[in-house]
């Protein structure tokens, strides 16, 4: 089979591209493979799963009004510099970072793609004893707390004591 | 230097064929995607940036941390040659982005190549281990184990409420991708496949065929992960994904059986066909490769071809692609002189493992 481009070489790719339900045929060989770049799996112009999510991104912003009027300063991640809108060209993250800087516009995206918007699955056995011990502190502060209100100080103060010893290992962490 | 087994010696431990239900499922992958906390992902990295990402990482599988799970080498993606590199990407051990965009990239591989540990690919560290056949639970708690290890050297990116943190959105939480490569040539004869799959991409898992992103399959081909990585566990994402799995493997049995029961002489005479032209021809393209491939390969797990084994087959696949044909031939050949060589490999594989013409009734 010749090329269905140039009619000239063998075509040597072979894919079927489906658009909405509509399903097109191609045989091509490389060379013109190479100049029409678009859409073909494996050349580096391809249609990435990054711009299907940059569809999902702009979708995010209800009536597209966000894109009209540009905010004086663009939400941007202070570690690696990344800003929102880049992010939702690229849909990649920049940094770990990012990801709180970018928090609250997260929400819709995650359910999005996952139906959900936080993990349940493996904690690192590190982080896993720093989220203990921070959610140990929060508990011993309400407690603490409720000791004041009812002038315990005496309990107040053990508790005191109990936080301060677990944010001395937390930050030994 | 032992790069070199891995780029010219065709087997995997995936592809000897020899896992539970290899008669469906060619093999099972797990990918698990981390990263280190403050340093830029790949994609914004400096080079100095990265190469201490690949220096603390390398240190790991250099310490001799990870020797319970075997042998590693530590290969570094600018030592290898484009070709070398296209090799590995076709036996599925490094991917095509590592190959291609990396900086200061590198992989990690285990001696059986079970084990394929990617640095600086989209994310700091991609651990993927692939078995063959259905054991798909096995390569998850291989890859939880060796990220286990990974843990205690470094400190991963990873946040309370979102889980570790990727580079793609469509990766955080659990970071996992697990998959299954299986082949569906019954279901694709008797045109359940599309009802199937789409079914398939309702409950939250994706397909697409082997070798490359188009949708259609070549040879019949299909692999079959889960999407979602946020708010299911690693155990319920591997379940759901094995249950899935385990009906599409009962429906392709149950297609083929009735495919010997209603129509044998067909099927028969495609099996050999598809076995006389491979083991005749002069001229093969992959396509046609795949396809015909996948007849032989039904043949035999029906047993209607003898002294086919799964372990040729599989080997076929990787060694008829473009990069493998290249590197055993040592040449660099343009695509009609590569239609031309898989021809002649295919020929004398087929015969080397089958001198009696092998076709029974």
């Amino acid at each position: 089979m010749f090329c269905q481009e140039c009619g000239k070489r063998p075509a040597t790719l072979h894919f079927t591209k489906i658009v909405n339900g509509d399903k097109t045929e191609f045989h091509i060989c490389e060379s013109c493979a190479r100049e029409k770049g678009e859409g073909i799996p494996g050349t580096p112009n391809s249609f990435s799963i990054h711009s299907l999510l940059s569809g999902l991104l702009d979708f995010n912003s209800p009536g597209g009004a966000a894109h009209t009027h540009a905010s004086p300063q663009p939400v941007r991640c202070e570690e690696c510099g990344l800003t929102y809108s880049q992010f939702s060209k690229i849909g990649r993250f920049g940094c770990s970072s990012c990801y709180t800087a970018f928090a609250d516009r997260l929400d819709p995206l995650l359910k999005r793609v996952h139906s959900s918007t936080s993990h349940s699955g493996k904690i690192p056995k590190r982080s896993g004893s720093e989220i203990q011990c921070k959610r140990e502190i929060e508990q011993l502060r309400r407690d603490m707390q409720t000791y004041i209100e009812k002038e315990e100080f005496e309990n107040a103060a053990k508790l005191r004591d109990r936080i301060r010893e677990l944010e001395r290992k937390l930050s030994a962490l | 230097m032992t790069k070199h087994r891995f780029s010219q010696d065709a087997l995997s431990d995936w592809m000897r064929g020899t896992g539970p239900d290899s008669d469906v499922v060619i093999s099972s992958r797990v990918r698990v995607a981390r990263n280190l906390r403050h340093q830029p992902f790949p994609m914004l990295a400096t080079s100095q940036q990265a190469e201490a990402v690949l220096n603390r990482l390398t240190e790991v599988s250099r310490s001799g941390n990870l020797d319970a799970y075997g042998p590693f080498d530590t290969i570094l993606l600018s030592e290898l040659s484009e070709l070398d590199k296209r090799v590995l990407v076709e036996k599925h051990l490094i991917s095509p982005n590592l190959a291609n965009e990396s900086r200061a990239g590198a992989v990690v591989l285990s001696d059986n190549e079970a084990v394929s540990i990617m640095i600086n690919e989209e994310d700091h560290l991609r651990i993927q281990c692939l078995y063959p056949g259905f054991q798909i639970g096995e390569a998850w708690a291989l890859a939880s184990g060796i990220d286990d290890i990974y843990e205690e050297a470094a400190d991963y990116a990873f946040d309370e409420k979102r889980g570790y943190l990727t580079t793609c959105p469509t990766n955080v939480g659990t970071g996992i991708r697990a998959s299954v490569m299986m082949h569906l040539p019954a279901l694709v004869l008797t045109q359940q496949i599309n009802r199937i799959l789409s079914a398939v991409t309702q409950v939250g898992l994706a397909v697409r065929g082997l070798y490359g992103e188009g949708s259609e399959a070549l040879g019949n081909l299909f692999q079959i992960s889960n999407q979602v990585t946020l708010g299911q566990s690693e155990d319920e994402i591997i379940e759901n994904l094995h249950g899935v799995a385990r009906q599409i493997i009962e429906h392709e049995r149950a297609a083929r059986k009735r495919l010997l029961e209603e129509s044998r002489i067909r099927i028969v005479d495609r099996v050999r066909r598809s076995y006389g032209i491979l083991s005749h021809a002069a001229i093969m393209d992959s396509k046609e490769a795949a396809q015909r491939l996948s007849d032989i390969r039904l043949g035999a797990d029906l047993g209607l071809l003898e002294g086919i084994t799964p372990q040729v087959l599989n080997e076929l696949l990787v060694m008829t692609q473009p990069g493998f044909l290249q590197q055993t031939f040592n040449e660099k050949m343009s695509p009609e002189q590569r239609d031309f060589r898989r021809a002649e490999l295919i020929r004398n594989r087929l015969s080397g493992k089958n001198d009696h013409g092998g076709v029974e009734q």
